[in-house]
């Protein structure tokens, strides 16, 4: 009897970690990306006679977080997202590893393409979906979002220097790193 | 498009210019795929697992309440 709602369950605590990182990766602070997850979750839970067992619960959640994300945009009339937040916290935490530093060089240049960019970028080249999902999630056509990705990866290539310095091994990232001392 | 190599030949440099994309293409998209599992190796704040249980323990309450009633018919 309750099976089908404990299987909803346990498939939905499996995806969370995977939508936690979409919202983190969407919006830079860690809490309030918390809460649109929550707000996701409540919406997926009260919605679940809508979902059809069997078919892609991680788009469907994805989907629904993604609206969430937008109408709380609008209705805020403004920008929720908080770029520093998320990394100053990660670098009070771990300022001396390298790799930390690499990430939040990657995700400042991550912060500076637009929104529709971004989204693309990660749910083709993160979050693992395909072209045609990802333009079921974002409610446009597969062109739009080949042409979104192709830009994104573009522009951030060029915010990252990756173009310029030709080395994309773990020299990029002591480049980065030496880069940044010199500069400081 | 108008770029020609030394030699007046296109294809070298196209296919250098695929080759670099392809290079760049794959940095980026390590870095995308460190930074996003990076995150979603994170262990599941406890507030998640806590939320679940209510919605569930709700849902319980729920049927159990509609179990009752239609046994009473």
């Amino acid at each position: 009897m309750t099976s089908d709602a404990s299987r909803f369950k346990h498939d939905l605590l499996s995806l969370l970690p995977n939508l936690r990182a979409f919202a983190i990766s969407l919006i830079g602070r860690t809490d309030r990306a918390d809460d649109l997850v929550q707000d996701t979750v409540m919406k997926a839970w009260a919605h679940q006679q809508h979902f059809a067992p069997g078919t892609n619960m991680k788009a469907w959640l994805f989907t629904i977080l993604r609206n969430e994300f937008y109408s709380q945009m609008r209705k805020r009339g403004r920008e929720i997202q908080d770029r520093d937040g998320y990394f100053a916290a990660n670098l009070a935490t771990h300022p001396e590893q390298y790799g930390k530093l690499d990430m939040r060089d990657f995700r400042v240049a991550l912060d500076k393409l637009p929104s529709d960019q971004r989204e693309a970028v990660i749910l083709v080249g993160a979050s693992g979906f395909s072209y045609e999902e990802t333009a079921e999630i974002c409610g446009c056509a597969v062109g739009t979002v080949k042409s979104r990705v192709s830009r994104g990866r573009n522009r951030l290539a060029e915010l990252l220097g990756v173009e310029h310095e030709g080395d994309y091994g773990p020299d990029a990232r002591t480049a980065a790193v030496t880069k940044r001392a010199f500069a400081g | 498009m108008s770029a020609k190599s030394k030699d007046g030949n296109k294809m070298p440099d196209l296919q250098t210019k695929n080759v670099r994309n392809a290079g760049v293409d794959s940095a980026i998209s390590s870095k995308l795929r460190s930074f996003y599992n990076g995150i979603a190796e994170e262990s599941i704040p406890e507030r998640f697992i806590e939320l679940l249980e209510k919605l569930d323990a709700a849902e319980r309450a729920a049927q159990a309440t509609d179990g009752r009633k239609s046994d009473d018919k």
